[in-house]
Parts: C-alpha cells; structure tokens; sequence
C-alpha cells in the first residue's frame, strides 16, 4: 500500500522547474555588495523593496498601530482572541477603499463580499476549490506565473488549459487563441469551468486593454464559464489611468445586471503594492453570494493573522498616507522599470513594451544559438552561472516561443540594479562574436520597432 | 452546467451541525454582565482567557517583540519579505524547544521537521492530503472535535471512521474498539491510511494513558498505518497523571527511528496554550522527511504571518516567562476546573474525571427524557434557550451515546462562571419541581420568592417557550 498520498510524493507541486531551481543556486551564492560582490544577483524574485521607506516612517509615527493599541493593553486580548473567519471589519473596510483608490475609484467594493485568505496563493486555491471539480479545467493565457501550477492544480486536481499568446502582437490574447484553447480542452476531454487572467500581467508586465477585454468577457458569457482575475499587481502600474479592472470592463460594458455578473472573481493581496509578502493578506472579492459563503468558510485553512489584520488597518485608514504611497511608489516603480529598459535596449536586447510589475519581458532571442528551448536553457544557465544573474526563463512561465525571460527590476538597490544591466552588457558585448549572434544583431533593429505595441 | 463545484454548494463543511448552529444563537443573544445579563451565556467555544494578564505584561516588557525591532534596530523590512516557507528559523526554535517543555523535556524536537502552518486547522488538514488519497479513511475515537468532519474531510475527499469509545470505561480506547473500526472501515471498502487521536482529548479532557498510547502503536504498526496526534492541548494538562507524548512512548520502546517512527505525526498549535487562536500558529511534527517535505510546501497555502512568528518567537524564548507562564496557567485552569465540577455536583450532575483541557465532558443522561438523541436535542434546546448557556451536545462531537455534553470553563469571567453554575441548579430543581408539582405559576412563585436576579429571566423563560424557533 503507498504509505503517502500522490500529491505528497509526486512533482505536481512544480517546484523542480527551473523557477524554483535559480533560486535555489542564488541561495547558495547569493550577492551581497560587501561579502560577496560578485556572487548571484537575485533577479528572479517580484518583489517590490522601492518603498519601505514610506512604511517605516509611518510605523514610527504609529506605534499604536503594532503595540495593539496603546502600550500593549488595551486591545492585546480582543486579538488574540479574534479568529472569525469573516475577518476584522474596519481592516476589510479600509482594505476595499485601498483597493478602490487604486483603481482610481472607478470601482467600489463591497467589505461583505470580500474574503480574506493569508495570501493570494491560498486566494486562487480555494477559488479553484470552489469553482471546479477534479479534472475539470481553466484556460489561462501563456507566459503566466509559474506558481500557478502548484496554486491551481495540486491540491485542487483542477487542469490548467493554455491560451497560447505570441510576440507577434505583444503577447496579447485573441480570440482565436481563446477558440483554440476552448477546442484543445475538448480534445482533452476537459470541462472548461473558466478563464483565469493576471491582470496586470505576470510575467509580461503589461495591463489588458479594451480589445482583450472584449474578446475574454465574450467568451465567458458565450461559453457560460467563470473569469478570474488576478489583480495582485494592480497597484504596480506606474499610470494609475492605464489600468482597467476586471470589474470596470463588465461594468463599462452594462453586463452588471446579466448573469456573467455572478461569475466574475478577482484575487487580490498586499505583497506586491505594499511589499509585505511576509504577512500574508490576500483576498477574495466577488458578486456571488454562494461563492463568498464557501470561500469565508474555506478561509479556516489559511486565516490571516489578527495581529496583522489590525496594524494594516491602521494603515490603511490614514487615508493621506495612502495617497501618497501609491502615488510615490508608481513613480519609483515606473523609473526603475526605465533603468532597466534602456540599460538592456543600449546593448540591443529589447523589451516588451510595459507599464506595470516588478519586472520586464525580456527579448533574448537574438542571444540564443538556435531557435529553441534546449538553446533557452542553455543560455539560461549561462546567465545564471557565468553572468551571475537569476533571471526567470520563459519556458518555466509556459512561453511558447524560446528566448524570452522575466527580470525583476524592484527588489535590490539602484546600485545592484546598475551592476547587473553592466555584467549583462559585458556578456552580450563578449558573446557578440559568433555568427549567428551577428545575424541577429542587425535583425535587432527591425525586430525591436515591430515590438512598440499598443 | 453546474456553476459551482460541489464542495462549494454542499453541506460537507459540517456547519450546519448543532455544536455550530448553538455557536449562532449565541451571536444572536450574548451574555453580558451589564448590558444582556440575561443573555445566552458562551460555554461552547473551548478558549482560554485565564491567563492574558500575564501576556499583557510581558507584552509591556518587551516593546521590541510587537515593534519590529531587535534590539533597538528595525527589522521591518526583514519581516515584511520574509515568506519563506521553512518558517523564521528563530521561531521554529523557540517552539520546539516550548513544545519539549510541555512535555516535561521528555522528548526532543528537531526544528528542520516542524512545519509552521495557519493553526491546527490547516495543520490537520494538511496531514489529511499529505498521507490519504481521496476516498481513504483516518479512524478517529469518539467522542471528536466536530472541526474535524470539516478539516480532515471536506476539501481532501477523506473519510472518517469512528472508533466507539463509550461511558462504561470512562470513554477510553480499547483494541477491541479499534479492531471493530478497521472492521468497520474494511466493509464500507475504505482503505485505512491511518488513526487520529487527540491527546488530551477534546472533548473528554483526559490525557490519553500510557496504556492506550501503547496500544495505538502497536494497532498502527500491526496494521501498517499513521497515526496523528492532535496535541493542541497538551499545555493545558493541569492535574496528574502528566502528559504523555506519544512520542515519550515510541521512545519508550525503542522505537526511534524504525519504520513506525517516521509514521507518527503530531498537531500542535498556540491556540489553547497560550490562548492566541486569533494569531494562526499551528505546526505538524514528523518524523518522516518526505511528510516534512511535502507539508513544508503545502503550508504555502496557509503561512504563518512574519510579524507574529517574530513576535512569538521573542516570547518563547524567553525561557522564564514561559515557565513561569504554563505553570500559572495551569494553576488557574486546575481551579476553574474544580468551580465547575462543584458548580455542577450541586445541581446532581457528575462530569467524566478529567485532568486537562479548557472544557468537562459532562454527563446529563439522568436529565433525559428517553435514552435517545432525540431527547439529547430536547435537552440541548431547553439548555441553550431556557437556561441560557450554549453548551456543546455529545451527539456534534459524534458520542455513540446521548446524554453527554462538553461545557467549557476557560473563556469567561468566574463570576460569569458561577452564574452559569446557578443558572443550572436552578433549571435541574425547576424540572424536578415540575415534575412533582401540578401548577406552573406556583412553581414560579417559588421562585420569585428565591432569586430576585432572576425575576426578568424568568419572564424570558415563559416568553422564549412561545417564541423561540425550532431548528
């Protein structure tokens, strides 16, 4: 008799990609600008350390905020004692006006239809617990987060279908790459359940715009499936007027009173705009009241500590600190995403065009010895090992086209930051002898104006 | 096409069960000392309150712990990253390391093989997907946490069979027991993957005795199976015998390190200890490296928050509070104890002999109308509106037999305790009187004469009968 379950001794948590496996070398030798300048630099983690700053100044003018009220007394017990799972009112209603103000107040949520999970991974779990039976299935646009393949289908035994994007049009999605998608499931014997979109995206760093739009809610009204949306970037777009919300898009096109109305869910969490992944907030928000019942209950498995639930409602209600950390930490965001973008484009590597995430879609094709994805690897590993640098490969985010990886821009200091666009630069310069990297210098140039999307 | 999965529309999560729905009225209609005195008073959530003072204080002498500071320096920005999901090595410490002074330092605990995760909760549950496949089965002795028909079945697909515990030997297993459950689970075509005790039981508040920890490793090694050992309560043994660690008994019998070591698994939490169930501090313990492996990634889906493990970690391991604190504590839950125990003598009723734990396993068989469930429900009813205390029936925690019910004793005010405790006599005399008696006005006029306290309650009495709504 097998002693342990499947999911306890297969590989389906995905953690033998190459994601996981450059950090793991970073962790060996990882960078540090006095023990060990020449170490890995951690390029592979989104993580944004722009604006702890900002946070820091407000916890020292705020001790109440973590001494749980006034000198550790007064309040200490009612949290210790506090583990509803509907969650700490004043938190969820600070939360959804944060929540709203990012989203330029275009949108307004309701505290009684959120729920809070300790993270979005336990957030997109247990909306695939809710949404889909085993074996049943999402359609997800490629490239997208690696972690979704643990998150979505370990536990839940739920299968991800991809909705192949290409460089051709900027990794936006179409609808015939929806249609596809929808036939490939039927070919697998899957029932489609929903779609699932990361919007900002991850690892494209691109916000969807209005066609996409179009196309995604009239495939889910059509085809009478769910659509999530996982908007845990939200707050990372450096132009708060160039993100739509999955919510505004429905709204925008009146469907509020039809029944996709019912079937829209949006994920959402703290880790990156605030950059307190350690704390563990995520949440679930959604119009469908037996899906909010279930999910409140499924939030037993992964509550959000109350000690935490209280010092962000403290920060999140100084409404004038909000303002202008959002404000502030977009425009830091946006002039480290420039760094990076020129620094590569100066020694001829491209990048998508973005304006969200803590990172950018990088065009290394031009770098690769062959059109494919042993070429990927290989030059993956040169980066990683020879280069010193973690960066993502577009393989381990299910690209379907070798040559592209994700480089994260917000979590290391603008020195490290420069240091790195410099050792990249001296690898591009010294490997720019072989043939084939000659070809495709000159082609760099007619390949990058094709590259300026909408 | 349906539109939801059916975990999401089903009844499986088990909240519609009493030991929930009391939970409701409750919330409807709480006691309190000034502003609802006549309201329901809370005796069905197993918390403890006894022992804030003491954190409180400690919270106050230790600013750093809550402020993100280590020694005068902010470590915020380390905090706030920190996700990894080996745990803060500094935390993971200092609670092995109070876990092995609960346990009177009997047994070691190696850090690396901890998993922190969000409470016993997701603890339990992830254990649940980590050793059975769906439709597999745990067998649990009844009486359980009725939690558990939702943590260790609802969203893994595993089932539970009951082992029968019964009254007639104080509810304690017996192989017999055990052997009947295997039976049971074999002709049900479940595949048992393993045993799931509670050590010290909820709801019963005994601590497993040596000889039934014996025979649970003798059944899961004969059998080839886990055991799970749900320890949440460990710290609250307040009596003797001393608690006993079914690890203490693998070591015993020079178990360590044999095939059977790696498939035992403990569950502990800072829930009930320190009474911080608001904070989500659970952890697995096993001594399987695969389990650990998996439970380790798995606990991704519940971590514990970096600010609290920080906090906690500063707590713990400060050895002399912590000393000082589990024997306070258990000096206080021990008189608690014995309140409610002579509290409910007074009024005829006898609880099961108990040594641990925030709750007495309390036998109301005599108070039935029938030997049934049915009477068991009448009671309960009669209990929670009438008498106005939300205690938990037997049947919720799966007891084979009615008449039993958990009442807690931790989580309120003494006073509020010894209302209770009035509030009981008081209902036994008045079914007694009513028994014997013919009219129901001269049976309150006796009344009104005893307790004037009582007087509004007692209008409530005859205007709940009229009003109250069957469930």
């Amino acid at each position: 008799m097998e002693m342990l379950s499947k999911k306890a001794t297969c590989k389906s948590h995905g953690q033998d990609s190459s994601y996981f496996l450059g950090w793991q070398e970073y962790e060996k030798n990882p960078f540090n600008e006095d023990t060990n300048p020449l170490g890995i630099i951690q390029m592979g983690l989104a993580e944004n350390q722009l604006s702890f700053d900002l946070l820091e100044s407000w916890l020292a003018r705020n001790p109440d905020a973590t001494m749980f009220g006034s000198n550790g007394g007064s309040i200490f017990k009612e949290l210790a004692l506090f583990q509803d799972y509907h969650g700490l009112q004043t938190f969820k209603t600070e939360l959804v006006e944060f929540m709203a103000e990012i989203r330029r107040n275009k949108v307004r949520f309701d505290p009684q239809k959120l729920v809070l999970t300790a993270g979005a991974t336990s957030a997109n779990e247990t909306l695939m617990f809710c949404l889909a039976e085993p074996g049943e299935a999402f359609l997800i646009p490629t490239p997208y987060y690696p972690g979704f393949d643990r998150d979505l289908k370990w536990r839940t035994g739920v299968k991800i279908v991809p909705i192949h994007c290409s460089s051709l049009n900027g990794f936006r999605i179409t609808k015939a790459a929806l249609d596809e998608a929808y036939d490939e499931a039927l070919k697998l014997n899957l029932r489609v359940k929903g779609v699932f979109i990361t919007n900002p995206s991850n690892p494209l760093g691109t916000t969807m715009n209005q066609d996409e739009f179009n196309h995604v809610i009239s495939f889910a009204v059509s085809k009478n499936i769910h659509i999530v949306s996982d908007e845990i970037y939200a707050g990372t777009v450096f132009d708060s007027s160039k993100f739509t919300s999955i919510i505004e898009a429905i709204m925008d096109r009146t469907l509020e009173k039809t029944d996709i109305w019912s079937r829209i869910h949006v994920v959402s969490s703290l880790s990156k705009d605030l950059g307190l992944p350690g704390f563990r907030i995520g949440m679930i928000y959604s119009n469908n009241e037996t899906l909010i019942a279930a999910a409140t209950k499924m939030s037993s498995f992964g509550l959000v500590s109350s000690q935490t639930q209280y010092l962000l409602s403290k920060l999140l209600g100084d409404k004038k600190f909000t303002r202008h950390y959002i404000q502030e930490n977009q425009r830091r965001l946006k002039k480290r995403q420039q760094v990076l973008v020129s620094g590569l484009q100066s020694y001829g590597i491209p990048c998508l065009k973005s304006n969200a995430g803590l990172f950018c879609w990088v065009d290394m094709r031009n770098l690769l010895s062959s059109n494919a994805f042993e070429a990927e690897m290989e030059l993956w590993k040169k980066i990683l090992y020879e280069v010193g640098l973690n960066i993502s490969p577009g393989s381990s985010c299910h690209c379907t086209e070798p040559g592209w990886f994700r480089v994260c821009f917000a979590n290391m200091s603008q020195e490290t930051l420069n240091l790195s666009i410099h050792r990249l630069q001296a690898f591009v310069t010294s490997n720019g002898d072989g043939n084939y990297q000659n070809q495709k210098l000159s082609t760099r140039i007619s390949r990058r104006n094709s590259l300026v999307v909408s | 096409m349906k539109l939801l999965s059916r975990k999401a529309t089903c009844n499986s999560h088990g909240q519609d069960s009493s030991y929930f729905l009391g939970w409701q009225e409750y919330e409807k209609n709480p006691y309190d000392e000034v502003r609802n005195p006549t309201g329901i008073i809370q005796m069905g959530l197993a918390e403890s309150q006894l022992s804030f003072d003491l954190l409180e204080s400690w919270l106050a002498e230790n600013p750093d712990a809550s402020g993100f500071t280590r020694n005068g320096e902010s470590i915020f920005r380390e905090l706030a990253l920190f996700q990894d999901y080996h745990g803060l090595p500094a935390f993971k410490k200092a609670l092995a390391e109070f876990m092995e002074e609960i346990r009177g330092n009997k047994v070691t605990f190696d850090p690396r093989n901890l998993v922190l995760t969000a409470g016993a909760t997701s603890a339990n549950e992830t254990l649940a997907f980590c050793i059975a496949e769906p439709g597999e089965a745990f067998l649990l002795p009844t009486p359980y946490y009725p939690g558990f028909d939702r943590d260790l079945k609802w969203r893994t697909g595993v089932e539970i069979v009951p082992i029968q515990c019964t009254g007639s030997n104080g509810f304690r297993i017996t192989e017999s027991a055990l052997e009947d459950a295997y039976q049971l689970a074999r002709k049900q075509n479940l595949r048992v993957k393993g045993v799931l005790v509670t050590n010290p039981s909820n709801p019963l508040g005994t601590a497993l005795s040596r000889q039934e920890l014996n025979l649970l490793v003798s059944f899961i090694s004969a059998k080839n199976i886990h055991l799970i050992s749900d320890e949440i309560y460990s710290g609250t043994v307040f009596s003797s015998p001393s608690f006993v660690s079914v690890m203490e008994v693998l070591l015993e019998r020079n178990l360590a390190n044999t095939q059977v070591w790696n498939r035992v698994h403990l569950v502990y939490s800072l829930s009930k200890d320190l009474g911080l169930p608001g904070f989500r501090v659970g952890a697995i313990y096993s001594n399987d490296n695969t389990v650990v492996a998996a439970a380790t990634k798995m606990s991704s889906f519940g971590l514990v928050s970096s600010q609290t493990q920080y906090l906690l970690s500063a707590m713990l391991a400060d050895k002399k509070f912590t000393k000082h604190y589990i024997f306070e504590n258990q000096v206080r839950l021990q008189k608690r104890h014995a309140m409610l125990v002579r509290g409910l003598k007074n009024a005829g009723i006898s609880c099961l002999d108990s040594n641990a734990g925030l709750f007495c396993w309390v036998d109301m068989r005599h108070l039935l109308t029938s030997k049934s469930f049915d009477a068991e429900m009448e009671l309960w009813k009669k209990i929670v509106y009438q008498v106005g205390l939300n205690i938990s029936p037997g049947s919720s925690c799966h007891c084979a037999e009615p008449g039993w019910f958990r009442v807690c004793f931790a989580n309120m005010l003494e006073e509020t305790l010894d209302l209770a405790m009035q509030r009981i006599k008081d209902f036994v005399v008045s079914t007694a009187t009513k028994s014997s008696n013919t009219g129901r006005s001269h049976h309150l006029s006796s009344k009104y004469s005893a307790r004037k306290s009582l007087s509004k309650w007692v209008f409530r009495l005859s205007f709940h009968h009229d009003s109250e709504n069957e469930r």
